[in-house]
């Protein structure tokens, strides 16, 4: 069972790179791990440390940077392509963030962050760049209920989409594990020989 | 009505619809590897549950293992500790493992097709984005994450929504030295890293049915470079015969009933694709990636990209990416310095692979400023290549042939490019920091690389040929 997600406001972490994989979010390096646990101290470890080196903080890098909080990241377009690794939506979420903002989603990465309690929400370019102008000190807004978010200093706002039952399981903190288990006479009817020779499958 | 090879299949797997929501999508086949999978494991062990449907579930390990004494324990301990997992995991759920030392151990998406475990018309999943290298059998095949591993284990289902249909055709003859891996890096030059998010392709055309399987599973390899759910191409003739008489291919009357099944396995032709694209294999060159995604590639003999030349997609990011990659706007490629050169990964590390780089390097001695790993994509083709005399032709050009699995494609192991060096790799990613920290990767077919590797500079394959 996830936490649940309703309305979220925070401020934000800018990352206006387009393009970022998974690679970059969490190098292989460190997919070494059997648990889900402490992956947020690696996260974007390449961009963070020079060397490889925690006692080398790159400063220009955001989330180096103490005046940028919140647990929202906001990042350009084509955000988590890439290897499928969840263990990027595991760092995500490890530190600190449960809602990431682009305008763009890789496929896999959009569904890994969705089964770990994480909210995409795609905006406009046009929105994206709004929000990357505005100052540390901003608020965002997010309304899982309403599907909006809003610039909290101007009033902006724009909606995003999302799959009914995606956010049915993000409101009440389902997992899609539970509802397919639950689903298990079924699949099983599926299966039976006749069905299947009837589809001829594999 | 008109069905793409996508829809036929798809919908011969949807167990349930969800009203607005996804479907529960029936998987057929489900591979797992020691680095996305042990947390699925436990997922499964912490609600008491044990795998639904073992038989149709293939363990290997591949990403996380060395590539040198592989009869040795593994030495560094977290790796150790991941593959061990992974058997303990496998021996507790009744799944088949080909574990390091097993004569089928290998990259998982090298395996799956040689054993003929991959065929037409099935589902395929493995928790890897290069999953979609299965569909080159014409069948519906994916990456996914750890959660939707543990999906998969617990109910051999997922939930997913129906994907958009794009057909990218590929008509006309290729030219001497240009081979799939530069058809699909041309494709990604043209419509980028994110051009096909949200898509199942379907790769069609005549320059796509002459390929062997092995050239045609590089192409859908890299699918997912493009963003697509998958990538698939319709099984035909060549299909069928690659698949005939491997380990778990069907016989006798199976056989027969399979094939013809197989054999409805095509998009109608009125069939309709959200999207289209058509290109000219005449068109297509050698090509060589500059930057620091696979979408930024450019034909060997072209120049790096100015801010005014390069696409759209790639505008914002180019700066970045060439001051990591330490090269700059409007110089040719070709003539530069390459430091290693890695033959291997999901993508290009096949038989034929290594033949076509045995053959051009025969009597041939790589450059002295260059090391060269060969890194087999699996125990068979391994085996293959010692039996046909290519360990001797590598060896005395210097080369290292080494043990398989995915090795510097992703620098899990103790594979890596070191700081600033320049790698030619025939892998899929040339993300930053993919091959090591701060490593510099150019993507290129194994010709291409086989030329870097003996002038010790990115080289025209051309220039031999003719």
């Amino acid at each position: 069972m996830a936490k649940k997600l309703d309305i979220i406001q925070s401020h934000f972490v800018p990352l206006p790179v387009e393009n970022i994989d998974t690679d970059q979010i969490i190098p292989a390096r460190f997919l070494k791990a059997t648990t889900k646990e402490g992956f947020g101290k690696n996260l974007f470890r390449d961009w963070r440390y020079r060397n490889n080196d925690e006692a080398q903080p790159i400063k220009d890098f955001v989330l180096n940077n103490p005046l940028y909080t919140g647990s929202i990241l906001v990042a350009g377009k084509n955000f988590g392509c890439g290897s499928s690794r969840e263990h990027a939506a595991w760092a995500i979420a490890d530190y600190g963030f449960n809602v990431v903002v682009s305008s763009f989603f890789a496929d896999i990465f959009k569904n890994n962050a969705l089964n770990n309690g994480i909210l995409p929400v795609t905006v406009s370019e046009r929105f994206l760049q709004q929000i990357f102008e505005l100052s540390n000190e901003a608020l965002l807004r997010i309304n899982l209920f309403d599907q909006t978010i809003m610039i909290g200093s101007t009033g902006a706002s724009e909606s995003f989409d999302i799959n009914p039952y995606k956010k049915t399981c993000l409101m009440n903190g389902y997992d899609d594990i539970d509802y397919l288990l639950s689903m298990k006479d079924k699949i099983q009817q599926y299966e039976m020989p006749i069905t299947k020779s009837l589809n001829q499958l594999g | 009505m008109s069905k793409t090879l996508f829809e036929k299949i798809w919908d011969k797997h949807v167990v349930s619809a969800i009203k607005d929501g996804p479907s529960v999508f029936y998987i057929d086949r489900h591979f797992i590897h020691e680095v996305t999978s042990p947390q699925a494991f436990n997922g499964l062990n912490k609600r008491g549950i044990k795998v639904f449907r073992p038989q149709q579930t293939i363990a290997t390990a591949d990403h996380n293992v060395p590539t040198l004494n592989q009869h040795l324990p593994i030495q560094e301990e977290q790796s150790r500790m991941q593959v061990e997992a992974l058997i303990k995991n496998c021996t507790a759920h009744g799944v088949e493992l080909y574990g390091l030392g097993h004569p089928y151990q290998g990259i998982v998406h090298v395996i799956g097709p040689e054993l003929g475990i991959t065929q037409p018309g099935m589902t395929i999943v493995c928790g890897d984005s290069h999953t979609s290298t299965h569909g080159a059998f014409g069948s519906i095949a994916f990456g996914i994450g750890t959660s939707e591993v543990e999906m998969v284990l617990s109910t051999q289902c997922l939930l997913q929504t129906k994907p958009k249909l794009m057909r990218i055709t590929v008509d006309g003859i290729l030219k001497k030295g240009v081979v799939s891996k530069d058809i699909v890096l041309y494709i990604l030059s043209k419509i980028s890293a994110s051009g096909a998010t949200g898509y199942a392709v379907e790769f069609a055309g005549a320059a796509i049915r002459s390929l062997s399987m092995e050239a045609r599973m590089t192409i859908c390899n890299m699918s997912i470079e493009m963003g697509a759910r998958c990538g698939m191409i319709a099984p035909d003739e060549t299909t069928y015969a690659y698949i005939k008489g491997r380990k778990f291919a069907p016989e006798g009357v199976e056989w027969d009933k399979k094939l013809t099944y197989w054999k409805t396995l095509f998009s109608d032709v009125d069939a309709v694709f959200d999207k289209e694209y058509h290109f000219d294999a005449a068109d297509i060159s050698p090509m060589i990636t500059f930057g620091t995604n696979p979408g930024m590639g450019i034909p060997i003999t072209g120049t790096i990209p100015t801010k005014d030349t390069v696409t759209e997609t790639d505008r914002n990011g180019l700066e970045q990416s060439l001051r990591y990659m330490g090269l700059e706007s409007g110089n040719p490629i070709l003539g530069q310095k390459i430091d290693y050169v890695f033959i291997g990964s999901c993508t290009n590390s096949r038989i034929e692979d290594l033949r076509m780089v045995a053959n051009f390097v025969k009597g041939k001695r790589k450059a002295s400023n260059v090391e060269v790993w060969v890194v087999p994509g699996s125990k068979q083709v391994e085996q293959q290549a010692i039996q046909e005399g290519i360990d001797k032709i590598f060896e005395e050009a210097g080369f290292i042939l080494r043990q398989p699995g995915c090795s510097a494609c992703l620098g899990m192991n103790e594979d890596k490019i070191p700081q600033g060096k320049y790698c030619i790799s025939t892998s899929n990613r040339n993300f930053e920091g993919r091959q090591g920290v701060g490593a510099r990767t150019l993507l290129a077919s194994p010709l291409s690389a086989a030329a870097a590797a003996v002038t010790g500079v990115v080289s025209d394959i051309r220039e031999w040929l003719n």
